[in-house]
């Protein structure tokens, strides 16, 4: 049964509100997640929710030498993933132009809002903002591959590469989900997904070492309502990866059909599968040291190989 | 035929191959140890699926004494060789380590592309998964090839020892029990004289690249 217009409309809607919500929660969790593993108590839940009031507050701040890159790239970071977030199926199979949701349109989408904050780290000229922006620039620029190839990996299982679809099928084919073709992209993406959200043995979100960082570096003329904007456009990518992930390797639960309870049921549900998915992110960190930036090449094309792999036992298996 | 059975002998050869590019992308001699240990006990795994869906009580006996030798013995001798020199690790590859997994990406295409026409004579489940064992082998001789350290050289030779029986597992339900018996004691063999090789190496040369050697000594 396909939902009316208006119920998609909703659905849409619901998905946006909830990924800007869920994003700076699933940070707060994690960051939670690593404090109690460590033994500190560690702020509560919503401490990003809080910090973005705060700095929507403040006073807007640019660079002497800052052009018209620096305001925009913010609304370009926030418009791009709010589209990837709108189209692409989180809590139902049916989003409003759901049709166009092709992974790789997704993938791009988010490619989008990275040239815009690389280049947004470039504008004012400053030496941190340089580097933190070659670096998020070679990072992605090696994930890239990784991921192109593990989303072919999971399309040849499906027979398309439209996410509702591939998500409907795997629900109609649940023995799919324990093949090893499956398994691998998942690791494959994983890890992509770590070097994607700058999460630890890539990049570390709560340093601000000259050295080391690569996110906070690019960000670090914005002060701030911007920030905040930035800031939010990054916690909503990683809210969305990880729901992505949590979804395409576990569907059940997502609303299939136009009913309001299946609606209510899909967001709870997956609120619990990227809490699970954030715990098991941050299992990683816990464990993990950051790696040097020249091993990092080793680590993504580990995942290319895994993800090549995953496209042969998926041609080899079919 | 059951999906149990298919996805049983799926996921145990993709195992192999998984330990086999794990062996490439880790650096620590103990940690490639311990993933050739994981792959014999994969390799076992897919010598009892194909031996409880044939019944054939020969070739449970097989996987049984693959378990032994490939997942314990012989990753045991090792680990002991390793820990005479517990910092050992693989710090300068002839090929370094991103683009030794991307050419293992390109030699696990290259074993489909080839066995998939030779497959095609006869397609089953187990022969369609031919590609795997094949695509050990060839990583097995690209680590034997490029690998400077002693213990590595050994893990390649017995990857490539593997990817010969996944093989012939897959596509002849395994060979006689006294020829698999022959070829795992060669092996048993082959590590042993490695092995007292090696140590002697440590002990005359300080060294255990082999890259080092140069002349004969008495």
């Amino acid at each position: 049964m396909v939902p009316s217009v208006a119920y998609s409309t909703v659905a849409t809607l619901v998905q946006i509100v909830l990924v800007v919500l869920l994003g700076p929660m699933l940070i707060g969790f994690m960051a939670k997640v690593k404090a109690r593993a460590e033994g500190r108590v560690g702020a509560p839940i919503n401490q990003p929710l809080r910090d973005l009031r705060k700095l929507l507050s403040k006073e807007r701040l640019h660079a002497r030498h800052a052009s018209v890159v620096l305001p925009f790239a913010p609304m370009v970071i926030l418009a791009a993933t709010s589209v990837a977030v709108a189209i692409s199926p989180l809590v139902t199979t049916h989003p409003l132009l759901g049709s166009s949701a092709d992974i790789l349109v997704i993938v791009y989408l988010l490619l989008t809002g990275s040239v815009a904050a690389a280049l947004a780290g470039l504008d004012a000229g400053t030496a941190f903002g340089g580097m933190g922006a070659s670096r998020a620039m070679t990072i992605g620029a090696l994930a890239e591959p990784a991921l192109l190839v593990a989303v072919v990996a999971l399309s040849i299982q499906s027979g398309t590469s439209n996410l509702p679809s591939m998500i409907s099928t795997t629900l109609t084919h649940p023995n799919w989900v324990s093949g090893p073709s499956r398994l691998l992209a998942l690791v494959a993406l994983v890890i992509v997904v770590i070097a994607e959200t700058g999460r630890l043995p890539v990049d570390n979100p709560s340093t601000h070492l000259e050295l080391t960082m690569i996110h906070e570096a690019m960000i670090l003329e914005y002060a701030g309502p911007e920030l905040a904007l930035v800031t939010l456009g990054a916690s909503m990518r990683l809210g969305l990866l990880f729901s992505l992930i949590a979804n395409l390797f576990f569907p059940w639960g997502i609303a299939t059909s136009g009913s309001i309870l299946g609606l209510l049921l899909g967001i709870t549900v997956l609120v619990a599968k990227t809490a699970l998915v954030a715990f098991g992110v941050s299992l990683i960190e816990v464990r993990s040291a950051k790696l040097r930036l020249f091993r990092l090449p080793e680590l993504l094309a580990g995942g290319f190989v895994l993800s090549v792999l995953a496209v042969i036992t998926g041609l080899v298996t079919r | 035929m059951s999906t149990t059975y298919v996805g049983a002998l799926e996921l145990a050869s993709g195992a192999v191959l998984v330990s086999a590019i794990m062996t490439l992308w880790r650096r620590q001699v103990r940690s490639i140890v311990t993933m050739l240990s994981l792959q014999g006990i994969a390799l076992a795994g897919v010598a009892v699926v194909l031996a409880t869906h044939e019944h054939d009580k020969a070739l449970l006996a097989t996987g049984l004494l693959v378990l032994v030798v490939k997942g314990f013995v012989v990753p045991g001798l090792l680990r002991r060789v390793s820990q005479l020199d517990p910092n050992s690790r693989e710090s300068a590859p002839l090929v370094n380590v991103p683009a030794s997994l991307v050419f293992a990406a390109v030699l696990i295409v290259l074993s489909y592309v080839v066995s998939s026409r030779v497959t095609s004579f006869a397609p089953t489940v187990a022969t369609h998964l031919t590609p795997i064992g094949i695509a050990t082998v060839l990583v097995g001789y690209f680590m034997l090839v490029t690998r400077r350290r002693a213990v590595s050289k050994i893990v390649g030779l017995i990857l490539v020892d593997n990817g010969i029986a996944l093989v012939t597992f897959l596509l002849t339900s395994g060979v006689p029990l006294i020829v698999e018996l022959g070829s795992s004691l060669d092996v048993l063999l082959v590590v042993v004289v490695l092995q007292f090789l090696v140590v002697n190496m440590g002990r005359h040369l300080r060294t255990n690249e082999l890259a080092e050697m140069k002349a004969l000594h008495d």
